[in-house]
């Protein structure tokens, strides 16, 4: 694995302490999946969960609990146990979060068409920040979006330019308020992405928003 | 309140020399920590040792050891986080089902136990406050010799707990930054690049058990 582009410790430190929006929430375990180096720094921040867990005061567990929690183990045991939710569906281009989100693979997307050959399916998380997977046709730009808040764009199949660099399979682009930037997908391949932005309605009202024609959002 | 520190005490005298495995015998230690007889010999890793024989024992004495020590931090944390004392209970004992549940997943070497304990609470929390999933990462599957070795389960434990001591060293106010922050009352921006936190080594270790993973699922 080659990933040039990394989430931000901002964000791995959101993510472990649990307080980002489910689609940001959505593209960080995304390209966690895809990349170690990130995993493991996820890894350490959650370290610091449990330092915290454990220098945490305590309060006593109420007078039953134990027995209620034994009973509840014992109930699911005698039971068939039911093995954890294994995701059947293998892609080549979506990491297990996706599929689950989409509900199967590539061929599952309920594409809708966003002009000039561009696709898009937004995907179902809460309403705090949008996640969609974007269908870029090799070589086609897409138009200068001047966006509000954070936008997040992750390569899951060819690539990207754009003012920030050149973005493969795996890399992430954090891209924040004051960035312009003008991607476009590689010339030798269509170009699959997950793009995570901040709810609009958050930003309503602030900048008229050329990139929402276009996004359909 | 703190909790005890956890490497300044150890299971009293030497009970393998009547036989009776250390594990065992020191269940009643005020504070759970014990010298560990199978695995990592003649060191002081606190809980693993326990959650290890609920993973690959179903060991239930050991799950109520485990019980007794987290289910009072893994409440106090969540009514930390904005539950109160009658729902952060009730979920408090969710995430030890969990634990109990989900012990297949648990991987020494890259997580201690409360770093392991404080995901799942954390997406209790996640759960019950936010209604929300959590998406997690694709999980990297055990491979057929991907079971760790002692030195590397060993040295992950004990940078975990050199975090934990650096994060009770640390100033009051940075500390109770980083706390806010991992209760979920605090933006993140200003603390995650300078959390004055020795997090560098911690994270080469991980990464080293993740190639480790990697390869032998090759
Ligand atoms: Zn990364």
């Amino acid at each position: 694995m080659t990933v040039k582009h990394h989430l931000t410790d901002e964000l791995l430190m959101a993510y472990s302490a649990g307080d980002l929006p489910e689609a940001v929430n959505l593209i960080v375990a995304t390209h966690i999946s895809l990349c170690d180096e990130c995993r493991a720094a996820l890894g350490s921040y959650d370290a610091v969960g449990g330092a915290v867990l454990d220098t945490c005061d305590t309060v006593e567990m109420s007078k039953n609990s134990l027995n209620s929690v034994l009973d509840m183990i014992h109930a699911q045991d005698s039971q068939v146990q039911d093995k954890p939710v294994s995701t059947t569906v293998q892609d080549d281009v979506l990491p297990a979060p996706l599929i689950d989100y989409i509900g199967g693979g590539l061929d599952s997307v309920r594409w809708r068409s966003a002009g000039m050959g561009v696709k898009q399916a937004i995907l179902p998380t809460s309403k705090d920040a949008t996640a969609r997977l974007l269908y870029i046709p090799a070589g086609t730009a897409i138009p200068d979006h001047g966006h509000h808040g954070l936008e997040l764009t992750l390569v899951l199949k060819g690539a990207f330019q754009d003012e920030g660099g050149y973005f493969g399979r795996g890399d992430i682009e954090v891209a924040s308020e004051d960035l312009n930037h003008t991607p476009v997908a590689d010339i030798s391949e269509d170009c699959i992405c997950l793009a995570v932005t901040d709810a609009p309605l958050k930003f309503k009202g602030l900048v008229p928003r050329i990139a929402q024609p276009f996004l359909g959002i | 309140m703190f909790t005890t520190n956890v490497l300044s005490s150890v299971c009293p005298a030497s009970p393998v020399a009547n036989g009776v495995k250390m594990r065992d015998s020191c269940k009643e230690h005020a504070n759970g920590t014990k010298t560990l007889t199978e695995g990592l010999r003649n060191t002081v890793v606190p809980w693993v040792d326990d959650l290890i024989a609920v993973r690959d024992d179903r060991d239930e004495t050991a799950f109520i050891r485990v019980f007794g020590h987290f289910g009072p931090r893994v409440k106090a944390f969540l009514m930390r986080t904005g539950m109160d004392a009658a729902l952060a209970e009730e979920c408090a004992q969710e995430v030890l089902v969990t634990v109990w549940n989900k012990a297949h997943l648990y991987d020494a070497s890259r997580a201690s136990p409360s770093t392991w304990i404080f995901t799942i609470a954390r997406n209790k929390k996640i759960d019950v406050l936010r209604k929300q999933r959590r998406p997690e990462p694709e999980d990297l599957p055990w491979g057929p010799e991907a079971e760790p070795d002692q030195a590397e389960v060993l040295g992950l434990q004990q940078e975990s707990e050199q975090l934990g001591r650096a994060l009770r060293d640390l100033p009051e106010k940075q500390r109770e930054l980083i706390e806010k922050a991992y209760f979920g009352d605090l933006s993140h921006s200003e603390i995650a690049d300078q959390t004055g936190l020795p997090l560098g080594t911690i994270k080469s270790r991980i990464r080293l058990a993740l190639e480790r993973l990697r390869h032998s699922m090759k």
